[in-house]
Formats: structure tokens, sequence, C-alpha cells
């Protein structure tokens, strides 16, 4: 017992690496035993990070359960993991959202050893970000999760679909999204492996608690130039990297793509969790690391986080394949995050206003909050998709109509799911827009109020893509015959449940959750 | 007296050439199963010298001595430190799996696996040297039977080209090499080719400057450095599987580390004075060889043109002369010797099916061989700078050393990154993925055990090193701790 | 003046046992019968000649010592002796490759030649006064002569054996020349009594070393007398031509190298230079043209000419160890071009045509032959782990020892340029197939003699290069005989 308390992080993050060992040895026709493996194998971290929250003290500052091995020592980096409210959150969120996932991907035919390893490989490469203090391996996992995403979407992705690049060469849609996926990631991490290096070089040390006082305390000159410009250009390296990720506009571009051809469950963990990891690297590393720079530029975060919000509204708006649809609401819902950290940013630290501070902390709150919310929300919203897409082979919301009636079952949870992502008060969106904006209208009013038109907006695209499916007359197609539309299954039902019972819970009784985040948010910055 | 371990595994392979010499032609699998047990006991061997050396005592270990021309100071000089060890390895690794995946071969058995292995304890004999002399000896044998590898068994339509091309270039280099060699004999005024004595001979910096380019790019030839690379993708392209196994993977090494043994661990005082240079020859390494990999239709070539971007990260790690330069350098020669055994056993074995290189014609190629097409991914995994592989390990701290000399060569070279990911990612998704062409339907053979062995023995290493630097970086660290002391605690 | 001393019979031994061995060889000749006279004159004289190596070795050794025997006509020192013994090594070798060739091989008179003229050779080598200097010369190069043009039915063999003689008797005759000027200088024809009275400059005195240069030059075909190489090398039996470029030009080195540091010594800085450009220019043009050959036996001859300016970068380095650098370049060169000549003829026997194509496909026809005539010409190309890659480097080392660092360069580009033809002819035999691709069904049977002498060539060839300390040794002790 004592072995799993001390090593509890250790275990979570390399529990799937195990599994998927194990599934390695498995026979590749035995498609059941896979799933199955796969799908247990993944509720053990789930169990774990369970376990975890409920050991985590919520009162006490600082990061918990730390362990630190020896890895590269040559060059001063150690394999060193803790915890603290924010990561405990996300780490929370991607194990709860890979049994899911995994539950989901039960409708996958083919390959499915291979696809069962990756999304396990891939789940290590997430937790390994939330988990990492020390920023190579931050880096490292970083890195890790891109290949098992890159090769289920280019492998599983939606068939259909071809585009045509310059030079009029055609690619098929998944393809082109995966490397565009990946390129892009690699492109924007490019900057970040260098402002690490040169970190690295400059500390002779990874570790990030102790970064966070050298950095913070460097002066005079770094190779030549002062100290503020080569922190600027490191905030920059940074800050790209993450808002590629997140994804910042106009960095976005990646995402309709990617999401649109991943497979039902990759879009669920891309959007539920991979999205987080860019907002989780602002609030970890941009923010401690660089006050001063994110105090400076925090309007112009500002203004792409209410673009993102604005735009993302109006291009989900504007979409007619519903999976597109969701894609961007994606890029509208970070937008929110994005807000809440620059609306953080703007305040600063050791801000002796107190009101200030106040809405500093409840804009943080609200960011980490809908970090989570969105998580739940979009893998739901996903997934529905997904399950319509597997019963009638189109997302073309102009082929849906007035579905209600034949799957009243999968409407509601539909209709519960896009009100979740609406921010209906009594469910889990709201408390978190709610708290963003609340907290960031004092600090950066204008953008704000910007943003509520995007809110606005998000409230009309949803209610647009319900309207098309679920309302309306009737669409004979799907009514009769072999085409005839089947309800929600029960193994689709259980995947929605947990997502659907959390987001009412933390509609109607945030404490649980929002008592860790503050913890943590406070001491963040 | 203690066993003579690296007399043993220097001269293990010309014996066993001699030995499979004697054999009748017709006997091919007598001659292949002594090539596989000559291989295996030469691997056993470089694993014990490897996982023994102590790390703690540092500095050169197994040392043997036996004069050989005491008039001239020229003995049989034979030991290990921390930079050679893992070099001793990775040649007993890739002869290891070369007899593996040279093992459908039907041509003249006999004289393949006897030239091969001259060519292979040429290579142990370098490495394992510490007497000048002999390690010229031991060079040039590993020089002449690439020609004979490649001009008889390699690619029909460039082989003589690239034979003769490859062995003038690397004879050329050689000599020059010899050259500088000599002066510094006479100039130490010690009559010895010791090199552990030559270390100490403290040439006055006017001498090293001026014979350092000669000593140094006289082997950097065999790296490959820009602008003497043109001898490598011909030379990879033509020559048949194990033997670009061999060449890249190895043969690129013996020519950096000689360039560091006998360039600057003799001449640190020149090496200074010249890492400008050498850098940005090696960022045009590393740089253009990756642009040009992208532009190649023939899948040998691709590779071809990704070894020499990556020996110049070799040789960029070199020239930064800082600790994690060097020590990212070291692990690097192992890393990318093992990444590149790997991607040409991959090549030959869709090739030896498809019977065509040309990428636009090949697809699909995952569902007959879904082992080589993993393998090929890690490797190109590997080959990217992915962390959790064991080319992170080692291009990481190449980069950091860049970083402390000169940080704008940095941001220049991490661009190869994003290209090196492009190409990789193009020619896995071209060869392996998407739609096989109906040409091949039905044609595509299955991959013998033997290859797979050697594909997962490759993987498994880089996987390995990957996830557990402490694997090799404390051995490359000392041996650079000792570099370091020659160059004056830089 | 020193008295005749039965001691100094050991001095003379190799030639007089050598006379003795060709008298027996006339005498026994008339009483064999037509069939057997190839095989038993060819065993006879190689047999002979072994045991004469062996004798020597063991009794005829010079002391510690080196002295001036027979009025001062020779001096029996380990300079003279080293490059005796291999003189009949060469000419042993050369015996046993002659027996096979026709009209060569069953003739007495070729034998007798053969060891006549290493009887020259052996008294050029120790040599210490002029008139016995000439005399030697011309009693080694009259049999040569006549041996060159020995197939009387082939022209060109008559057109070598002619040039040969042209070029060689005019050659001499200004060495002649050179010599009469070098007693007219002193009143001396001892060799070490002349360096006291040569003058220390002066353009006669370097006229002179010319004039000598001259015949010493056609002897090791250094440029610019070394036309008559190619032609006479092409026309004259194969195994002669190996003679030629092996012992004929050891016997040329070691006179060089005696009268060039013994008796020119005070001169070293000027006829260093010009030797300098000499050996450059002869490999330079023995490399570049041999490029060229479409005749295995053409191309052979020039790179024997390069060989000739490698081996006298040692020379020009004028020291110790370029003596020494020498004489091991010799030890090598001649190990190494016998077994290519020898290759050559027992192929020729065979096939018929020594032109270079024929080769193609060798290593299907005759493995065995193929791997040594690899190991011939890796060696020649200066490749380890043969006897010419230590030799180059010696050679090498020597000239850069003594500063001589862009001779060492041109010899090292020049050594690359023989690289690629050495290389050329190697992918021939292995890589190129007959035409019909049936090699198995013309296979090249190798004689006794043949696959004795190639064997012992080949093993001497690895033996030298690998385990080259005893002879580098033998060279030293040699060279420490002249410095």
């Amino acid at each position: 017992m004592n072995f799993l308390s001390s090593h509890l992080l250790t275990l979570i993050l390399f529990f799937p690496v195990l599994a998927a060992l194990v599934i390695l040895f498995l026979p590749k026709d035995e498609v059941k035993a896979i799933r199955w493996t796969a799908l247990v194998a993944s509720l053990v971290p789930f169990g774990l990070s369970v376990l975890l929250w409920m050991r985590f003290d919520s009162s006490a500052s600082g990061f918990q359960f730390v362990e630190q091995y020896p890895w590269y020592e040559a060059i001063h980096s150690t394999l060193h993991v803790g915890v603290d409210g924010l990561s405990l959150t996300m780490v929370l969120l991607t194990t709860l959202l890979t049994p899911l996932a995994i539950l989901a991907s039960f409708s996958i035919k083919e390959r499915v050893k291979a696809y069962m390893i990756l999304f396990l490989l891939l789940e290590t490469g997430m937790l390994g970000v939330f988990l990492a203090l020390d920023l190579l391996i931050f880096f490292v996992f970083w890195e890790i999760g891109l290949v098992p995403m890159y090769f289920l979407i280019n492998q599983w992705g939606s068939e259909k679909g071809e585009r045509v690049l310059w030079g009029k060469v055609k690619m098929q849609a998944r393809n082109y999204a995966s490397l565009k996926f990946m390129i892009y990631t690699m492109a924007g991490s490019l900057g970040l492996l260098l402002a690490i290096q040169m970190l690295g070089v400059l500390f002779q040390t990874y570790d990030l608690p102790s970064l966070y006082l050298k950095w913070n305390a460097l002066e005079g000159t770094v190779m030549g130039l002062p100290v503020a410009t080569v922190k600027a250009i490191a905030f920059w390296a940074f800050v790209v990297a993450f808002a590629v990720k997140v994804p910042v506009w106009p960095f976005h571009t990646w995402l309709p793509d990617a999401h649109t051809e991943a497979p039902t469950a990759g879009s669920m963990i891309l959007a539920g969790v991979l999205l987080k990891l860019g907002a989780y690297g602002f609030l970890r590393l941009v923010l401690p690391l660089y006050p001063a720079e994110a105090q400076r530029f925090a309007g112009a975060l500002a203004f792409l986080a209410v673009m993102a919000i604005v735009f993302g509204a109006f291009a989900s708006y504007g979409q007619t394949d519903f999976k597109r649809l969701v894609a961007y609401s994606s890029v509208n819902h970070m937008g929110i995050v994005l807000l809440g950290i620059a609306a953080a940013a703007k305040v600063g630290l050791n801000n002796p206003d107190v009101a200030l501070n106040l809405s500093k902390n409840i804009a943080l709150n609200g960011a980490v909050l809908q970090m989570f919310n969105h998580g739940l929300s979009a893998a739901g919203m996903f997934f529905l998709v997904g399950v319509i897409y597997e019963r009638t082979h189109t997302r073309n919301l102009n082929d849906f109509g007035g579905l209600f009636p034949l799957v009243p079952i999968y409407g509601g949870i539909l209709l519960f799911t896009s009100m979740a992502s609406l921010g209906l008060p009594g469910l889990n969106g709201f408390v978190s827009e709610f708290l963003v904006v609340r907290g960031a209208w004092p600090i950066l009013t204008v953008y704000t109020a910007i943003a509520m038109l995007g809110l606005l907006f998000t409230g009309a695209y949803i209610l647009k893509s319900i309207k098309q499916v679920l309302h309306g007359p009737l669409n004979e197609h799907w009514a009769h015959g072999e085409h005839r539309l089947t309800e929600i299954n029960v193994r689709e039902i259980v995947v929605m449940a947990p997502l659907m019972v959390l987001m009412l819970m933390i509609g109607i009784w945030p404490a649980w959750i929002l008592d860790v985040i503050n913890k943590a948010v406070m001491m963040l910055f | 007296m203690q066993f003579p371990i690296l007399s043993v595994i220097v001269f293990t392979p010309m014996a066993a050439a001699m030995l499979i010499l004697l054999i009748k032609s017709e006997r091919k699998n007598e001659i292949r199963v002594t090539a596989l047990a000559a291989a295996f006991l030469a691997l056993l061997l470089s694993l014990w010298v490897y996982f023994s050396y102590d790390k703690a005592a540092a500095g050169y270990q197994f040392v043997e001595k036996y004069n050989w021309m005491p008039m001239l100071g020229i003995s049989l000089h034979l030991g290990v430190d921390g930079m050679s060890a893992p070099l001793v390895l990775l040649t007993g690794v890739v002869m290891f799996t070369g007899v593996l995946i040279s093992w459908g071969l039907d041509d003249r058995p006999r004289e393949f696996f006897a030239f091969l292995f001259i060519l292979a304890s040429g290579v142990f004999g370098v490495f394992a040297s510490l007497d000048l002399f002999m390690l010229f000896f031991f060079y040039e044998i590993a020089v002449f039977p690439m020609y004979l590898l490649i001009a008889i068994w390699g690619w029909i339509k460039t082989r003589e080209y690239a034979a003769m091309k490859l062995t003038l270039y690397l004879f050329i280099g050689s000599v020059v090499s010899l050259i500088g060699a000599l002066v510094m004999y006479w100039q130490s005024g010690l009559h010895t080719f010791d090199m552990l004595a030559l270390e100490q001979a403290a040439f006055s910096p006017g001498f090293q400057k001026l014979w350092f380019p000669f000593v140094f790019f006289g082997f950097a030839v065999l790296g490959g450095i820009f602008p003497f690379h043109n001898w490598s993708p011909d030379g990879h392209v033509a020559a048949p599987t194990a033997v670009s196994m061999f060449h890249a993977g190895v043969l690129m090494k013996l020519g950096a580390f000689a360039a560091l043994r006998v360039g600057i661990m003799l001449l640190p005082e020149g090496a200074k004075s010249w890492s400008w240079l050498i850098m940005g020859l090696a960022l045009v390494n590393i740089v253009y060889g990756a642009f040009i990999a992208m532009v190649q239709t023939d899948f040998k070539y691709v590779i071809g043109f990704s070894s020499v971007s990556h020996m110049g990260l070799v040789m960029m790690g070199f020239s930064t002369l800082t600790r994690v330069g060097l020590t990212g350098a070291g692990v690097q020669m192992f890393s990318h010797g093992v990444m590149t055994a790997l991607f040409f056993a991959a090549v030959g074995m869709v090739y030896d099916r498809a019977h065509t290189r040309d990428i636009p014609r090949l697809g699909g190629m995952v569902k007959p061989m879904p082992l080589v097409a993993v393998a090929f991914i890690i490797g190109g995994l590997v080959s990217m700078g992915m962390p959790g592989f064991s080319g992170f390990v080692a291009e990481f701290p190449i980069f950091m050393g860049i970083w402390q000399v000169r940080p704008l060569v940095a941001i220049i070279a991490a661009i190869s990154i994003i290209v090196t990911a492009a190409y990789i990612m193009l020619v896995i998704r071209r060869v392996f993925f998407g739609s096989m062409p109906a040409e091949f339907e039905g044609h595509i053979g299955p991959v013998a055990v033997q290859d797979k062995v050697a594909l997962v023995f490759l993987c498994v290493i880089m996987i390995g090193l990957g996830l557990f630097p402490s694997l090799m970086v404390p051995w490359v660290q000392t041996g650079v701790q000792h570099l370091l002391s020659l160059l004056g605690g830089a | 003046m020193t008295a005749f001393v039965p001691s100094n019979i050991l001095a003379i031994l190799p030639e007089i046992l050598l006379l003795s061995l060709g008298v027996l060889v006339l005498v026994l000749d008339p009483f064999w019968k037509e069939e057997n006279r190839r095989l038993n004159l060819g065993w006879l004289t190689a047999g002979g000649l072994f045991a004469i190596l062996a004798l020597s070795l063991a009794v005829a050794r010079p002391g510690a010592e080196p002295a001036l025997v027979f009025g001062g006509m020779l001096r029996y020192d380990l300079l003279g002796f080293a490059f005796k013994m291999l003189f009949i090594f060469g000419a042993a070798i050369t015996a046993l490759f002659m027996m096979d060739v026709e009209q060569v091989g069953r003739r007495a008179e070729a034998y007798l030649l053969l060891l006549v003229a290493a009887l020259g050779m052996s008294l050029m080598a120790s040599a210490a006064d002029l008139v016995m200097l000439y005399l030697a010369i011309e009693t080694t190069s009259i049999p040569l002569y006549i041996l060159a043009g020995f197939l009387t039915g082939d022209e060109r063999s008559t057109e070598s054996g002619f040039k040969y003689l042209l070029f060689g008797a005019l050659t001499s005759a200004v060495m002649l020349y050179g010599f009469s000027l070098l007693y007219g200088f002193s009143g001396e024809t001892s060799l070490y009594a002349l360096a006291a009275s040569f003058p220390t400059f002066s353009l006669l005195a370097l006229g002179t070393i010319f004039l000598v240069l001259v015949g010493l030059s056609f002897k090791v075909s250094l440029f610019p007398f070394h036309f008559w190489a190619p032609d006479v090398y092409e026309g004259a039996p194969t195994p002669v031509a190996g003679f030629l470029s092996t012992a004929s030009k050891a016997a040329g080195f070691a006179v060089i190298l005696r009268l060039f540091t013994v008796v020119f010594p005070s001169l070293s800085a000027n006829w260093s230079l010009i030797l300098a450009v000499l050996a450059t220019l002869t490999m330079t043009v023995g490399n570049l043209i041999a490029l060229a050959q479409k005749n295995i036996k053409r191309l052979l001859a020039y790179s024997s000419i390069a060989h000739a300016g490698y081996a006298m970068i040692g020379v020009v380095a004028f020291s110790q160890l370029g003596a020494a650098s020498t004489v091991f370049y010799l030890i090598a060169y001649i190990l190494t071009n016998l077994a290519a000549f020898g290759i050559v003829t027992a192929f020729g026997h065979v096939a018929g045509s020594d032109d270079v194509k024929a080769y193609y496909g060798l290593s299907r026809r005759a493995p065995t032959l193929a791997l040594m005539m690899m190991v011939a010409f890796l060696s020649l190309a200066g490749m380890p782990p043969f006897g010419g890659f230590v030799a180059k480097v010696f050679v090498f080392a020597a000239a850069i020892e003594q500063g001589w660092v862009w001779l060492a360069v041109v010899g090292v580009l020049n050594s690359i340029i023989g690289l690629y033809y050495y290389m050329t002819v190697l992918k021939y035999v292995y890589l190129y197939r007959m035409e019909g691709e049936e090699e198995e069904k013309h296979p090249i049977p190798l004689s006794r003699p043949y696959a004795i002498a190639l064997t012992v060539l080949t093993i001497g060839i690895i033996a030298v290069g690998v385990i080259f300390a005893p002879w580098f040794g033998i060279a030293t002790g040699a060279a420490m005989n002249l410095f």
C-alpha cells in the first residue's frame, strides 16, 4: 500500500504503457479480448486518479505526491513528477475520457490491436505533460503524444474526402489532416524546443520549481542581449507553441481538418484532452515564467482570444458538416479559456489592488474549470456525432431532419450535451463561462463585451445544429427500410452517462472541483 | 595476463574470413552459418567489453600493447575508452544484423562474407587502436573491401561508378590525413606512433593550426562532411543491403571517430582555431542534406541523404568543443548507426520484393510486411529526434552545445528537424500506407524470420537507449571528460 | 690492398655457386631427353637457386664490420648481401615461371642466361670499384638483352630485345663516360676513395653525376629514360619481363644507393632535388599513361615505372631511414611484381591473350588465382595488410622527416591514380563476366611450379605487410652500411 501511495503518479503515468505491451502480445485476431483488455486497463489509471483526488490535500499549497528519479543526468534532467490542483483536474479528465473513448472505439473493426496500443501510448503522452515537473520531461511527453495521434487520424480516420493541394496534387483528406496536424504542432514547438535548450544551457537544470526561481531572478545580459529582450523572445516562442495547440486564432487552421477527419474516439480525445495541453502550458509555464511579458502582451492575447470566440462561433454557424461545426465550437470554447488567462495575465503578479486580484483568481478559476468542462462536453458532442455518423454515414446537417421521434433517447442526450456546451445555467458550461466573464470584466472590459457577443452566437449555432438534426420535418429517408435509424445502444449510453452526470453535478454543485482548482490557482500566479 | 579480448574482437572477423574462403563455394549454408557464428561471437564480446568497462576508473581499458616495430615506435596498441566502447558495440550489432539480413544472398556468398568480414576487422581495429600507424593500417583495410562489395553485389545501374567514386574519395581523404599524421610523428620528436604519448606531445599552436585541417578533413571525408560528401549517397544506393548498413551505420562513424581521435585529440589548439569552419560545413550538411532528401524519388537516396544530414549533427557536436555537444555527438554516432542500419535493412526488404525503389511506384507495403513498416516508423521517429527514442537523447545535447557557442546556428539547424519530419512522414506514408499498386498484388513475399529478428533487435536498442539514456551517456561522458582535459578544460 | 684470404671466399660464395650452377645446367642439358628437359632444367635451376639462397644465408652472411675485399673490388656488407639474396630469390621464382613458357622453358640457354644475369646483379650490388661496377652492369645487361629477344619467331620479342640492346648500350656508354670523368677527378677507381676527392660543387661535378645517372636511370626506368620499358616488357617473354621489372631494377637501385650516398654526398642538396623532380615525373608519367593501357603487360610496365618513382623517394630523403625505406620498398616490390607477372604468365599460357579484357570473369574461372591477383594488385596499390602499404608509408615518412613534404604529397596523389587502374583490373576480374558467361567451362589450371611460386609470393606479400619488423630490420641494417 505504501508502494502505491509513494509511486502513485508514476503508476498512473506508465500503466497505460504496460497495458499496451500486454496487448502487443495478444493475437491480433482476438478482437474482443483486445478491446476489453484495453478498456479494463484504462480503467485502472482512472481508479488510481480517483484515489489520488481523494487523497489530495486541497488545503495544502504546492505540489503533492512528488517523485523524482534520475533520467538524463548528463544534461541535468530528471523524471520529476507531481500534482497540484491544476494538474490533478487535468489528470482526472484524461483518465476519465480515455476509457470512455476506448469504449466508444468498440465499433472500430480494422487493426484493432494497433489502434488500442496507440491509444494507450497516447494516454501516457498526455498524462506525462500534465504530471511533469521537469521542463525536458514536459517536452518529451509533449512530442510523444503527437505520434499516436498522427497515426490514429491517418489510419482510422474517415475514408472519404479528398483535398487538392498546390500543383493539383490530390491527397486523401485524412492524410492531409494528420500531416498538417503533425507538422503544424512540431513547427510550433520548434520555438519551444529552442527556448528550452537555452534555459537548460543557462541554468544547467530543467527542474521547473528551481527554474521558476532562477529565471525570474535573472538579470543583466544573456548571450549579449539584455534579459528583457531574451525573455520577450522566449515568451513568444513558448506562446506560439502552446497557441498552436489550444488552438488560438490564427494558429487554429489545423484543428477543423484534424477533428473532422479523425475517428470518433480520436476526436473525443483530441478535443477533450489534447487541446487542454496547450492551455495547461500557458498556465504552468507561460504565466509563472514570464509574468512581466505576459502582462505586457496580455492585451494581444486577449485580442486573439476574443477573435477565437467570435470567429469560432461564426464559423460554426456556417458549417454544414456536423463534425466540423463541433470542431469550430472547440475553437470558440477554448477562446474563453484563453480570455480568462489573458485577464489574469493583465493583472500580473503582486498587484496591490485587492479587487483586481479577486477578479484575476475568478478568471483563472473559470479558465481551468472551462478546460475541464469543455473536455466533457466536446468529448460528448463528438461522440454523439459519431453515433449518428455510424448509422447514417453522413455528417451533412442538411441530410438530417426531424429525427427526434425516431431516436428519442439519442435526441434527449444530444439536447442535454448541447445545452451544457451552450452554457445553460444548471449545467457545467454556465459555471465556467460565468466565472471567466465575471473575472475578466473588470480587467478587460471591452474585450469581454465583444466576447459576450460571441457567446450569443454560440447559442445560435448550437440551436441551429439541434434544429437541423432533431427538429423540423422528418426526413423520410431515415424512417424506413434499410436506412432506418436505430436507437442509441447500451454501450453508447454507458459512454455518455458519466459525462452527463458530471455535467449536471458541476452545474449544480461545482464546489467539489472548484475548491481544488482554486487553491492551485491562487498559488500559481 | 588478462584475456586479450580486444585482439580477439579485432581479428575474429579476419580469421573467420580466411576460414570462409577455405569452404567450398557450393556449400552455401555452411558459409552462412560460419559467418553468423563469427558475427555473434564478435557481438557477445563487444557487449562484454562495453558492459565491463569501468566508468568510475575511466581512461583506456582492456589495453594491450605488443611491440611491432620498436625501431620506428610502432606497436599493436589496443584499448577502448568511453567514446570508442559504444562504437565497438555498434560494429558488433551492425555486423550481426548485417549477416542476418544477407542470409538470402545467393551469388557467391563465400566471397561476400569474406570481404565483409575483412571490412569488419578493419573497422574494429580503427576503433580499438591506440597506435597511429595501426589506425591507418586498419583504416585502409576497411576501405578497399567496400569497392569489391559494392562493385560485385551492388545495384547494377550504378555500382561500378559508385564503387570507384567511393573508394577513390575515401582513399584520397585517408592519404591526406596520412601526410598530416607523418608530419605529426616527426614533429613530436618522440619517435613513436603511440597516440597516448602523442596526446601529450604539445605541438606548437602554429603547427597545429596548419596541420589540423589536413588531418581532420582527411578523415571527415569518410564522415561525409560537406563538400566531400558526394561519394556517400551514390555509394549507399549502389551497395547491397548489408553493405549499406555497414557503410552508413559504421563506416561513416569511422571517419568521424578518426577525425576526433587523430584530429581533435592530438591537435586540440588546431581544433579550436578551426571549429568555426567545421561548424559551418556541418550546418550545411544538416540543412542541405535534409532539403535534398526531401526531393528524392528513389527510396534509398532519401535515406542516403538523410545520413549525410545526420552525420552533420555529429560533426556539429564535435565543433562545439563543449561537454554537452561532444556527449551528444558520441551518442549520435551510436544512435544514428543503429537507426540507419535499420533503415537500409527495411529498404532492402522492400526492394527485394518490389524490385523498385521508385517512391511514386510504391505503396501499401504495410499489409504484406507490417513489422518492417513499424520498424521503419520507429527508425523514422529516431531520425526526427522524437523524444522517447535514441535520436532525441543524442540530438538534444548537441543543440545545447551549439547554444553555448553560437545560438544562431542552433536556430538554423533546428529547421532541419521540421524538414526531416516532413520527408520521413511523407516517405512512410507513400511507401507503406496508401494503396498498393496493382503490379505488386500477390507478388510481395513474406519477410523471413532472420530479417524480423534483426529489425526487432535494432528497434529494441533504439527504444531502450531513448528511454534510458543512462545506458550509454555515462560511458560517453567519461570519454568526453578526457577529451576536455586535452582541450584544456574547455 | 688486402691479400687473398680464404675467408674472403665467403664474400663471393653466392657468385661462385651461381657460376657453378650455370655450368651444371649447361653440362647436364644434353643428357636429358627432350620431353623431360623443360621440367628438369626448371627444377634444377630453381632448386639450385633456393639451395644457394639457403646456403648463403647460413654461412656467407657478412660480419658486423663491412670490409673491402679482393683488392677493393667488392664490399662485403649487409647492403650487398641483402640485395644478392633478393636477386637469387627473384631468379628462382623466375626460373619456376619460365618453365611453362614455350620455347623458353626447354632451352638450357635461357636458364643459363638467367643465372649469369643474376650473377651480374650480385656483383653490381656489392661492387666497390668503378671498373667492377661497369663490368657487373654489362654482365647483367647482355644476358637480359638476349632473354628479352628470346622468342625468335615473335616479331615483338625480337623488337623488344633489339630495343633493349640499343637503348641499353647507348645509356651505358654515356654512363661509362661519366665514370671516366669520375676517374679523371680523383685518379681513383675505388668508390670509397673517390668520395674524398670529389669536388664540393661545380657544374662539371653535377654534369658527371648526370651522366652516371643516365645509365642508372635506364636500369631503373626513371624518367626520361623509361621509354624502353613498356615495349620491352610487352615483347619479352613474360617471366623475363617480370625479372627485368624486379631484380634488374633493384640492382640498379642498389648501385644508385651506394654510388650516391658514398661518392656524391657532398652534392646531396643538388642531386636530391634533381632526383626528386625525376621521381615526380616518373611516378606521374607512369601512372597517367598506365590509365590508358589495354594490354596488361604494358599496364604492369607503366606501373613498374611508377614504382621506381616511389622507391626513389627514399633515395631523395638521403638519410638512414630513407635508404632503409627504399630497400624495404624493393623487397615488397619484388615480391609483388613477380607475383603480378607470374599471374599474367600463368593466365597467358592458358588463355593465350594479354589483353586486359581477357581477364573478365577470372574470379569465376580460377578463384584462387583471382585472389592472388587481388593480393598482388592491392599490394601494388599500397593497401594494407600487404607489403605495398607499409613500404609506401615508410618511404613517405622518410621524405617528410627530411622535409620533402611536397614530394610525399605527390607520391600520395600518385597512389590514388594507381589505385584507380589497379581497381579497374580487379573489377574486370571480379565483376565482369566472360562472353557467354560459361566460366566453369574455361578454368585456368595452374601447373605445379606456378602454384608453388605464386603461393610463396602471396604469403610473402602478406607477411611483409603484417610482420614487417624483421624485414625492416634487414633494410635498416643495409642502410647503416651507407651512413
